[in-house]
């Protein structure tokens, strides 16, 4: 994506104010002189040829970061990037922000996403991920409702990750610096407010496959409609015949 | 309708890639576009800041051990290597455009003129940042010396860097030119301004990413339109690579 396409003009992380080529990144991703793509963390380093630091693109290596099938827009472009990335952050604080204000004013955020302190015991938990373990998905009217792991994975998406990268990225610009210098106090600096964007963006995308993947387990038509109208037909509670055990 | 963790698993692998989609954003009307939500974004970040909010000032412990140069780190012409090995003795910045008094200033002028000493971060646009240390004589000094006139909108600055033949230049508005932190700097980290870093004056505009901070200038003109200069995108990137203009995220 274009964040990616960003990353890979300058493909260190650090940690602090500041962080360039002379200082010491605690995750780099390159390739050596030989075209050996690698993905450094701190002291540890892997081999990522093929997939990062150097891969192929019509019959030919190319040495940036990500790779072209990963990157908006597909070939290098430092400020096509910037213009998607900041096209798509207007749009996701926007929607966020009106999300936001109408899911507190009509109670929705406490009504179906924070959970009841029943649902927080232990125990309470651990079967709900014993069932996803199993892929045993809520039937009856208990589909209607959000499950714990579920309310508790919106919850952090919805409070933590979205605002966090929000905030991290207006650190990143100099002028929002000037007008919000308490940004650069929440995250440490610009550095880290660059990092924590960074792995934040990747939680958010982890967070997205697994979603869609339980939409698709749970029967997408029936989803999707219902996150569209709000109308959900209740899974039979007896279950389709390869689900019994 | 479900299905099972191997279907999943599948299903999975096939929707992880991505198409392009960069030829929408190189036709017109997509460019302009893109131009108007660049502008948007001052407007939306100036609602917020006001004119004069300071960028953060670090301690000299808090400096880069070694500030990184980007960009031009020297300028290979022969009047250049002159003007170096004589210390830029000779070195003149020419104050002009919409003045009612053009100057033309040794560096030795502006030293003896009010100057100011900041320690600041450099972002540049790739996503590196350094911290270094800088004196130089206040953009907002040299402007009312020439007498500038109310109806310039923008501050241009002439490099002597080229690259292949084309001059490095920049631009910003007023209210980053009259900024109190908007210098033109002659020294670093308490050193005469290194070659690398554009010697022998360089820009020092605090809100903006580094490609606005213009090196080795020679000229500095107040102007009513940058469109009408070099490829019109009021600055050598923003021509060449289509940087934004608007260079304060």
């Amino acid at each position: 994506m274009s964040g990616l396409t960003i990353f890979n003009a300058h493909p260190h992380l650090y940690w602090g104010q500041y962080g360039a080529n002379p200082d010491t990144p605690w995750l780099r991703i390159g390739a050596t002189n030989d075209k050996q793509g690698f993905l450094r963390i701190g002291d540890f380093e892997i081999a990522t040829t093929g997939v990062l630091g150097s891969w192929q693109k019509d019959g030919r290596t190319q040495t940036r970061a990500f790779p072209h099938w990963a990157t908006l827009p597909s070939n290098y472009s430092l400020a096509a990037g910037r213009k998607w990335h900041f096209l798509g952050a207007w749009v996701l604080g926007i929607a966020g922000a009106l999300y936001l204000v109408w899911s507190l004013l009509n109670r929705h955020l406490w009504h179906d996403v924070v959970p009841r302190r029943a649902e927080l015991e232990p125990r309470h938990i651990w079967q709900d991920v014993k069932n996803h373990a199993r892929l045993r998905l809520p039937k009856g009217e208990a589909a209607a409702r959000y499950n714990v792991l579920q309310k508790l994975a919106y919850l952090s998406v919805l409070v933590v990750l979205l605002p966090l990268i929000v905030l991290t990225g207006l650190t990143m610009s100099p002028t929002m610096d000037a007008a919000w210098p308490w940004l650069l106090d929440l995250f440490g600096g610009r550095q880290s407010a660059r990092s924590i964007h960074f792995l934040a963006a990747f939680a958010l995308v982890l967070f997205i496959l697994v979603h869609l993947a339980m939409v698709v387990l749970a029967g997408p038509v029936n989803e999707i409609r219902s996150m569209i109208t709000g109308r959900f037909r209740l899974p039979s509670e007896n279950g389709p015949p390869e689900k019994t055990p | 309708m479900m299905i099972g963790r191997r279907k999943l698993i599948a299903g999975l692998g096939a929707g992880l890639t991505l198409g392009g989609c960069q030829k929408i954003l190189e036709t017109g009307p997509v460019d302009g576009f893109a131009q108007s939500l660049d502008l948007f974004t001052r407007d939306a970040q100036r609602l917020v800041t006001s004119r004069d909010a300071l960028a953060r000032e670090y301690s000299a412990a808090e400096r880069s051990p070694d500030f990184r140069a980007n960009g031009s780190r020297t300028v290979d012409t022969p009047e250049y290597r002159r003007h170096l090995a004589q210390g830029f003795s000779g070195w003149r910045l020419a104050v002009g455009g919409m003045v009612a008094r053009p100057l033309s200033l040794s560096i030795a002028d502006l030293q003896h003129m009010p100057a100011r000493t900041q320690i600041t971060r450099h972002d540049c646009v790739e996503g590196w940042s350094a911290i270094g240390q800088w004196t130089g004589t206040p953009l907002s000094h040299l402007l009312k010396l020439a007498g500038v006139s109310d109806k310039a909108r923008y501050v241009l600055f002439r490099c002597a860097d080229r690259y292949g033949d084309t001059p490095y230049y920049e631009s910003v508005d007023m209210i980053e030119a009259l900024h109190p932190q908007t210098i033109m700097a002659w020294r670093m980290n308490g050193q005469p301004l290194p070659e690398r870093h554009g010697a022998p004056l360089r820009l020092r505009v605090e809100r903006q990413l580094g490609y606005k901070h213009a090196k080795y200038v020679t000229g500095i003109e107040a102007i009513a339109d940058y469109r009408d200069i070099a490829g019109g995108k009021g600055g050598f990137w923003e021509d060449r690579a289509g940087y934004q203009w608007w260079a304060g995220i």
